[in-house]
């Protein structure tokens, strides 16, 4: 078995190596799993108002009834369009994203760090047909755990992998820290400020606030006066700014 | 020392000086990011403006990972670098001129490539049917391997399944069906080309046979005229469709078993992408011959000679478009470029 990358580096042409973070099988999954749900819920939508707005009711309708053929072609066809394409046509006109995947934070690559071309894009699509076997995706989520960049057979005829990108809950107006705090407190106080305070909802109170009090008594050379939880918080905070 | 060295070691000793300098440059950056990505056009100097940013957030970028490699702020300028290196090398949207070089030049030169391997493909599919119609001819108990129970009882009462086909559904819904099922068919061969090629060996195999079989089936009935009566308007591109994505499949397979001078994967990766290419032309024609199967193939109102101008010509026309839309040259230079 081959050892799984947590990040491929790509030479950049600036001399400053590009490194992205792979998305293995449990961010795929996820957004897999997300994408199934909106398709599935897509083509019943398209089937369920379609055919009530022709015969005003959702009884399936019998291939012998008269207008079978229409009913085919804007509510059959169409639902089942929405279910097979909805993987290559959004992955294109996203560009390497899809709800799913825009939702687990990840997107498509090709192994320039670049977003694949359409073909690529089809490709990778196409071959679903061998990932998905014998059920279940079972061929492309073994792939995905066996090939160094977590990629399934689709991906690795594509030249494409899944990585995790920027969103709106990572960009730099996310960043916990400000430039008043770097100017009084040095680069290195404010990374562990903004660190501490990223991480404050997951650390236990007593672990926080010792490590709060730790953190201001280095950069203040003394104690903080505040003692309590939401006072440590707040102190943090007016430091971070 | 570089002027720019002598800037980013000034920078690494004040990094306040540098935070503060440079923030705002990253927030504009970010936003010139979206902007690019998802707007169809956007001003020159916004695109001159990021490419001249580009190489001082990769200065940023090392500055960074020296002060402090796993910090916040490593972490966010690793991704706004990613974001702003594929806004600057995405490629251009220009599909009308891609799928003009598409029909043009790539489906030949990927058809000569593999003129090759689709003649023996075709060999193997035409052995497989002729096998087929030996085994059936032979040992007329076998037609149940190849037809089903319904198809057989219809042919022993002297009528073709294919008789009745319009009483049940109406030509544009079979049309429908019938070319997504061979398109599916023909994806499924071509994919399954990655086993090594023995998932296609199966496929073709299998559908030689078939095909054999029916017809050596039909054949004691002396319906074998009628089925290809049936067969011929829509058959000819239809099956040299499955041969080509056989052929495409065992290019692939092969790619994987001899690489040669590249590596396993991107040898693979090579021979997917110029058979993609074949089998973008070679799936339009398959709607067009499932059009023909849903319309004229089921309609006893078209004559043989009907039907075998459509399929012959249809089937000139598959030919004429792998040859880029001209008329086949004979040991003319092509090359996948």
């Amino acid at each position: 078995m081959t050892t799984m990358n947590e990040r491929i580096v790509i030479p950049s042409v600036t001399g400053v190596d590009l490194e992205l973070d792979i998305a293995g099988p449990g961010g795929r999954s996820y957004a897999y799993t997300i994408d199934w749900h909106i398709r599935v819920l897509l083509a019943i939508a398209w089937w369920a108002l379609g055919t009530f707005i022709l015969h005003g009711s959702l009884e399936l309708i019998d291939s012998d009834s008269a207008g079978f053929s229409a009913y085919s072609f804007t509510v059959l066809i169409p639902a089942g369009a929405l279910y097979m394409l909805y993987h290559p046509v959004l992955e294109i006109l996203m560009r390497g994203r899809t709800p799913g995947k825009r939702i687990a934070g990840i997107r498509i690559v090709n192994l320039a760090g670049e977003t694949p071309s359409i073909g690529a894009l089809l490709i990778r699509n196409l071959l679903r047909l061998l990932d998905s076997l014998p059920t279940g995706y079972i061929v492309g989520l073994v792939t995905t755990v066996i090939t160094k960049n977590s990629v399934r057979i689709g991906d690795l005829a594509a030249g494409t992998l899944l990585v995790y990108e920027e969103s709106k809950d990572t960009g730099m107006q996310q960043l916990q820290f400000g430039q008043q705090s770097v100017e009084q407190h040095g680069i290195d106080n404010a990374e562990l400020i903004g660190e501490l305070l990223a991480r404050w909802n997951e650390l236990a109170p007593t672990t926080r606030n010792q490590l709060a009090t730790q953190l201001l008594t280095k950069i203040h050379g003394q104690p903080p006066a505040a003692v309590s939880d939401a006072q440590l918080h707040q102190l943090l905070t007016a430091n971070a700014s | 020392m570089p002027p720019s060295q002598s800037n980013a070691n000034n920078w690494a000793r004040q990094p306040q000086r540098w935070f503060e300098a440079r923030l705002q440059q990253w927030q504009t950056l970010e936003r010139n990011n979206v902007q690019l990505e998802h707007d169809k056009a956007v001003p020159e100097a916004l695109v001159s403006a990021t490419v001249a940013a580009y190489p001082e957030l990769a200065r940023d970028l090392a500055i960074a990972r020296r002060l402090a490699p796993k910090g916040q702020l490593t972490t966010h300028l690793e991704r706004l670098y990613a974001n702003t290196h594929r806004a600057i090398f995405q490629q251009p949207r220009r599909l009308t001129s891609n799928l003009k070089r598409l029909f043009r030049h790539e489906v030949p030169a990927v058809t000569k490539l593999l003129l090759p391997t689709i003649l023996a493909v075709t060999f193997g599919f035409m052995l497989a049917g002729l096998v087929g119609w030996w085994l059936v001819d032979t040992y007329p108990e076998l037609a149940s391997l190849f037809a089903s129970e319904a198809m057989i009882r219809t042919v022993q009462n002297g009528e073709l399944w294919t008789d009745g086909m319009l009483n049940i559904l109406p030509s544009s819904l079979v049309s429908v069906q019938i070319f997504t099922n061979n398109i599916l068919v023909s994806l499924t061969a071509m994919a399954l080309g990655t086993l090594y090629g023995l998932g296609t060996i199966y496929i073709i195999g299998l559908n030689g046979l078939m095909l054999g079989g029916v017809f050596a089936f039909t054949a004691q009935y002396g319906l074998a005229n009628r089925l290809f009566e049936f067969v011929c308007a829509h058959g000819f591109v239809e099956l040299s469709i499955i041969a080509i994505a056989g052929a495409i499949g065992f290019h692939a397979g092969r790619a994987l078993a001899r690489p040669g001078h590249q590596t396993r994967v991107q040898a693979f990766q090579d021979a997917v992408r110029d058979g993609g290419k074949l089998m973008v032309l070679c799936v339009l024609f398959l709607i067009g011959a499932g059009v023909i199967e849903g319309y004229v193939s089921p309609n006893p109102d078209f004559s043989l000679n009907t039907r075998l101008i459509i399929g012959i010509g249809y089937w000139l026309l598959f030919i004429f478009a792998l040859c880029g839309w001209r008329l086949p040259k004979f040991g003319a230079a092509n090359s996948l470029g």
